[in-house]
């Protein structure tokens, strides 16, 4: 048998129960009626005690949303979504914890179960680094959103002592409203894409960050996602105001149970960035992919974008996206600011009936405004992997500058991989420069590596990671190895 | 320990090994060599077990094990090792990664406890220190930009990183320059003893000066036509291949 097809059949091998974070969590939830209707809207306003102006904007959002059609340009496909067939509001029943000690420990117990570090009492009290840890690992402040609802963050109370906030989006509507009605919706606007719309009408929850002027944030700042809830969408909102000189590294993490059916993920993640200021935003993507035939799994279709609104402000994009059965986002920046820099490094897995169009959006209006994309698609199974990346350099972007690299790889040949770059340049001192390759696992490596003692599964993830490198070393450290010891397992099981 | 009974094979059903019958006793260093396309690099594939080298009759057995029945993976596990003619390039992935989950994974089939970086990089510094390798080859990608002459080393720092009870060293001085070609038998010396194997297949006596044979076969058309001692060697680069095929 070729080494080529050996692999694909211990991929698929691997792939059913591969998906280790498929376990489902019972516990009590409090839903909306299945549906979406004005009156959905108002509920899940009310359920969230918001002033009036909130649920104004989240009514114009629908009004707009009806009017929308979803975007069929992607090049992925899928049967058309019944929304009124899904519940957009599901929380835990217990109200709202104070503290962690208040969260349902059965709710500790899953973010346990993810890995997820969520009592930072261990972190203060100052617990011993494990045996064999060259370093002591330096404690990451957690927002954990379960369905609907943000149920725990930790490290707020040394976050505040900086002047940093972070908290759900809901607590800040409360405790900070002026930042939020400031902000929301001045990057991602209401009407920007269909699914934006629906996220501004029916977003439940989400992170908050505001770093002040001048202040470097201690600790890395983290979100985890959770769709627990059966037939429920999930519509998290995420806003990031980095002030003047500040700088902010921040990164979420997703998982969902292994369900049969198709579960909608639509989110909204909008970056602010002013004079200096930096915004890491690093994505470890792992929602259920679906099963080996395509059943099942989450649809992810994301609006994520950032302003680079100050001079020599910068916003680097970090992705690993390993799930989903179906992935369709594209991290952008409007780079507004002179001088200001935006990144975007991502790696995207598709194993069996995957599909992902992803890329990013490079806007370039300020005076020599850089951005760099480094984009490694990799195809297995039947997976379909496309990018699609824009750079657009508006006439005022003297000596802008832009390049982009593109590499797919290949494994087995009913994959597909695909690249298309849209470069609209308007400016005659601007530059944008554009590398893209396709290559695959050559048997050649696949046994040399297996001469030096290596599984096959190894001998892929090592290629794998190689392949991804130049993407996994801008994560940061805490999450490398977990992002490395996922592609392989995605890999094995749908990526590596 | 290596033994070898009417070895037959063929890639994309064109018959390359035609019996070859050859043993490598443990302790014992053998040379084979032989012209261009004699079929040197597929025994050493056979061997090792690469896919589309496909064993049509004969047996090969390591230590009384079945070697043709085994997973490359097996045979390296086993204490097989293959030094590549031509090493093969990983991008990205670097080679201090790459030794240390080799080593490991060797480590781990034999029950041992497997190696932390800073244990690893240790070790790794000795070996590379004895090969005149500087550090930074541990950061680079494997193989990604190294010479003819700096693929050939990091072979041996394999080998020697390794410790296989039996190698095959498939032209590993080919293309190496005098120095280089010190170092490279240095590291093949150092390896000698009483629980070390090899077959060292060469195209050039040259190296046979640094790295003396017990045994010397040379292997034409897929088949050993002749055996001898370090002698034969000298002989044949005073002859020719030709002399030798004639006789055969
Ligand atoms: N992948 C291959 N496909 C077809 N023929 C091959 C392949 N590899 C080697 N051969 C042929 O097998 C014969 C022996 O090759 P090889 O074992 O590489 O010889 P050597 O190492 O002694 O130079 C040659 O005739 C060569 O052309
Ligand atoms: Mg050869």
């Amino acid at each position: 048998m070729p080494a080529v097809s050996e692999t694909i059949e211990t991929v698929q091998s691997v792939t059913e129960g591969a998906y280790k974070w498929g376990f489902h969590t019972d516990i009590e939830m409090d839903y909306a009626p299945k549906g979406l209707n004005e009156d959905i809207v108002r509920f899940i306003s009310a359920k969230k005690d918001e002033p009036q102006w909130l649920l104004d904007w989240r009514l114009k959002a629908y009004r707009m949303w009806l009017k929308m059609e979803e975007p069929r340009w992607p090049a992925v496909s899928y049967p058309p979504i019944d929304y009124q067939d899904a519940y957009y509001y599901a929380a835990p029943t217990k109200p709202a914890p104070k503290s962690l000690a208040d969260v349902d420990p059965e709710l500790l117990r899953t973010y346990e179960k993810l890995g997820i570090p969520l009592k930072e009492q261990a972190w203060l009290a100052g617990v011993q680094p494990d045996e064999g840890e060259e370093r002591e690992r330096l404690p990451i402040a957690v927002d954990a959103v379960f369905d609907s609802v943000s149920v725990a963050t930790t490290f707020k109370d040394r976050l505040a002592k900086e002047g940093i906030i972070f908290c759900s989006i809901s607590e800040a509507v409360h405790n900070h409203p002026e930042l939020v009605r400031q902000y929301l919706g001045t990057v991602v606007p209401q009407g920007d894409n269909f699914y934006a719309a629906l996220n501004s009408a029916v977003f439940t929850d989400g992170s908050f960050v505001y770093i002040p002027k001048g202040v470097r944030c201690p600790m890395e700042l983290s979100t985890y996602f959770r769709i627990n809830a059966k037939s429920t969408g999930q519509f998290e909102r995420t806003l990031i105001i980095a002030e003047e000189g500040s700088h902010v590294s921040y990164l979420e993490g997703c998982t969902a149970p292994m369900r049969d059916e198709n579960q909608l993920h639509a989110a909204v993640v909008e970056l602010v960035a002013m004079d200096d200021a930096t915004i890491k935003y690093s994505t470890v993507q792992n929602w259920y992919p679906g099963d080996a035939e395509g059943r099942g799994g989450i649809y992810n279709f994301v609006t994520k974008r950032a302003h680079c609104r100050g001079a020599r402000s910068k916003v680097s994009w970090t992705q690993v996206e390993t799930g989903s059965a179906i992935t369709w986002k594209y991290p952008s920046c409007v780079l507004l600011g002179d001088d200001s820099v935006g990144e975007f490094y991502s790696v995207a897995i598709t194993n069996n009936r995957q599909q992902a169009d992803t890329g990013t959006k490079m806007i370039h209006v300020g005076k020599r405004t850089r951005s760099t994309i480094v984009s490694k698609g990799i195809s297995a199974g039947r997976g379909q992997n496309t990018y699609r990346g824009l750079v657009k350099v508006a006439p005022a972007a003297s000596n802008a500058r832009n390049f982009t690299q593109c590499d797919s790889l290949l494994i087995g040949d009913q994959c597909g991989a695909h690249t298309v770059p849209y470069i609209e340049n308007r400016c005659m001192t601007a530059k944008t420069e554009h590398e893209a390759t396709t290559s695959r696992i050559a048997e050649d490596q696949l046994f040399y590596c297996r001469q030096r003692g290596l599984s096959e599964e190894d001998a892929v993830g090592l290629i794998v990671n190689g392949f991804c490198r130049e993407v996994l070393k801008e994560l940061p450290m805490e999450f490398a190895v977990e992002a490395q010891k996922l592609l392989q397992i995605s890999l094995e099981g749908s990526v590596g | 320990m290596l033994k070898i009974e009417g070895l037959t094979a063929e890639i994309d059903g064109k018959a390359i090994l035609n019996g070859i019958d050859l043993e490598v006793p443990t302790g014992e260093l053998h040379a084979v060599m032989g012209p261009n396309g004699s079929g040197k690099s597929t025994l050493s594939y056979v061997l090792a077990g690469r896919e589309g080298y496909e064993v049509t009759g004969g047996s090969a057995t390591f230590d009384g094990q079945d070697l043709l029945a085994m997973e490359p993976e097996e045979r390296a596990a086993a204490g097989l090792f293959l030094a590549f003619q031509y090493p093969v390039e990983l991008p990205g992935v670097g080679n201090a990664n790459f030794l240390r989950t080799a080593l490991n994974a060797l480590r781990r089939s034999k029950g041992e406890p497997e190696l932390d970086a800073m244990q690893f990089l240790k070790v790794a510094r000795e070996r590379m220190r004895a090969l005149s390798m500087p550090d930074d080859m541990l950061k680079r990608g494997v193989n990604v930009g190294f010479s003819g002459g700096e693929k050939k080393r990091n072979e041996v720092l394999q080998m020697a990183l390794l410790g296989p009870r039996m190698a095959v060293l498939d032209e590993t001085d080919s293309g190496l320059d005098i120095d280089a070609l010190k170092i490279v038998a240095d590291g093949v010396n150092a390896m000698r003893g009483p629980a070390f194997s090899a077959l060292v297949i060469t195209h050039y006596q040259r190296l046979l000066d640094y790295i003396v044979p017990d045994r010397v076969h040379v292997l034409v058309g897929g088949r050993i036509v002749k055996s001898g001692g370090p002698e034969l060697a000298k002989a044949l680069e005073a002859s020719g291949y030709a002399s030798v095929q004639a006789a055969a």
